[in-house]
């Protein structure tokens, strides 16, 4: 277990988390190895997307450490030692994340979405980070749309929009919040074949997910959660085939039956 | 039946015309002055030191709550009093013009930046933007967007309010009517051309601010 731990991608460990007096997170510890992919489930209010949002740290966690590759980040719960602007900013552009709401930038078209973070962030050259764009809206099939604003796409064409502007940084690791639950069902599809590519070239990836399915199709491990602790973690044939704690039984039923 | 002799008011055009200038240049001057008021009083007010927002929250309110004239009258003959200057007509009335508009603009730009959703910001966080970047990015080019229709109207009040500078004996556009009025006893014709000018200079500019709104708002949301 140590020797996995040691080449972990993502490691998070005794992660805790209050919003004034509600506990989101209790003592959280969670390694993922290189290339893995990780489906977080739970009931909502479990706490599942505050852990992924402490992952980038767009919520600051209380207490504990966050690893991702090389980077690492200790909250001791004192606000004098929470981290810079810039040191926020250059960990977080070695993770990419996915939104519910896609929150794609509607004054960009498709394409200039992708290259925003390359060109403001990477200061990668305009033109290159076009033809990077170009290439990665081919890769989620949408080499087609890329001149065209958000507001004329559908949904599932947002969300693999704001799929390739997450990898256009090319980041450690992807963390989807829900990627597919604002979606109509019949576009879930399209997202879902994303992920799926993404999951066979070795992307690390942690999925907040609903899609039971998919979760156990794609994910080499699957954490659930309630009320802010891991209930049970495992690959899918164990936590979701054969679930041993009452709590994960219970929420798996629902979506059996 | 009342003779109307617009022609009897050919003589006094220059007159007219100092106050058109006037007007316009101090709409002009309020205007600039204002916005760089409002745009420092409405990021201001972003900040989350309370010893930062805090005054120009109270700034605002004081400008917002009292009448302009009250304002107007009170820079004029009570400020230089309170600091032992001398202050023109000219200077007390562009002062408060400016910090009256300057109120109303800081509101109309701390609104248009916290309206936008906060999953631009999380989004441009996430791609590890600075907090600089992000709002030269992301929000700002959203927020003004938004912003531009009630700037506009702002605006159109301000050269409206330049109206109260004859109060102070500046010779805008109406006091340059008052005494014109006083010259010929034909209020009838001049307080009417004095209202047209106004129409003429301000019809165009709410129609253009109308069109621009639209144009805005149909454009990718």
């Amino acid at each position: 277990m140590n020797n996995q731990h040691a080449h972990a991608m993502i490691q998070i460990s005794n992660l805790k988390k209050a919003f004034g007096e509600h506990v989101v997170l209790k003592d959280i510890s969670i390694a993922v190895p290189r290339g893995s992919v990780v489906a977080m489930i739970g009931p909502s209010g479990s706490g599942k997307s505050t852990l992924l949002r402490c992952l980038n740290l767009l919520t600051v966690p209380d207490l504990g450490t966050v690893r991702i590759g090389e980077r690492h980040f200790e909250f001791n719960g004192r606000k004098s030692r929470l981290p810079k602007d810039r040191e926020l900013a250059a960990f977080r552009a070695r993770t990419g994340m996915v939104f519910q709401h896609f929150n794609l930038f509607p004054h960009m078209t498709a394409v200039e979405n992708v290259m925003e973070g390359m060109v403001t962030v990477l200061r990668t050259p305009k033109a290159e980070a076009r033809a990077k764009a170009m290439a990665l809206l081919q890769k989620v099939g949408l080499s087609d749309r890329a001149d065209m604003y958000p507001q004329k796409l559908s949904g599932g064409q947002k969300q693999r929009i704001a799929i390739a502007r997450a990898l256009a940084m090319q980041p450690d690791v992807m963390l989807f919040d829900e990627a597919t639950s604002a979606l109509d069902p019949e576009l879930v599809g399209e997202v879902l074949n994303v992920i799926r590519g993404l999951a066979a070239d070795g992307m690390t990836m942690i999925l907040v997910t609903h899609e039971i399915a998919f979760a156990r199709e794609v994910a080499d491990q699957v954490v659930f959660m309630r009320d802010g602790v891991v209930v049970e973690a495992g690959p899918p044939s164990q936590v979701i085939d054969n679930p041993q704690e009452a709590a994960t039984q219970a929420f798996l039923a629902r979506f059996n039956a | 039946m009342y003779q109307w002799d617009f022609g009897s008011l050919w003589q006094f055009r220059s007159i007219i015309g100092i106050g058109f200038v006037y007007t316009l240049s101090y709409t002009v001057a309020c205007i600039a002055l204002g916005l760089m008021v409002g745009l420092v009083v409405g990021l201001g007010r972003l900040s989350s030191n309370p010893f930062i927002s805090g005054p120009l929250r109270a700034f605002v309110e004081v400008f917002r709550c009292t009448p302009v004239l009250v304002q107007l009258v009170w820079f004029y003959y009570a400020l230089p009093v309170l600091l032992g200057i001398e202050m023109s007509a000219g200077t007390a009335a562009m002062l408060s013009l400016a910090l009256y508009g300057g109120a109303f603009y800081s509101e109309i730009i701390r609104g248009g930046i916290v309206s936008i959703d906060v999953g631009q910001s999380e989004a441009g966080w996430a791609l590890g933007m600075t907090r600089f970047q992000l709002m030269k990015r992301v929000i700002l080019p959203q927020a003004f967007k938004r912003m531009t229709p009630p700037l506009v109207n702002q605006s159109i009040m301000q050269l409206k309010n330049t109206s109260l500078l004859s109060v102070l004996a500046v010779p805008d556009l109406l006091y340059q009517g008052q005494i014109i009025a006083h010259e010929t006893y034909r209020p009838l014709e001049i307080y009417t051309l004095v209202a047209i000018i106004y129409f003429l200079i301000l019809l165009p500019a709410t129609i253009w601010a109308k069109r621009l709104e639209n144009r805005l708002s149909v454009q990718h949301g």
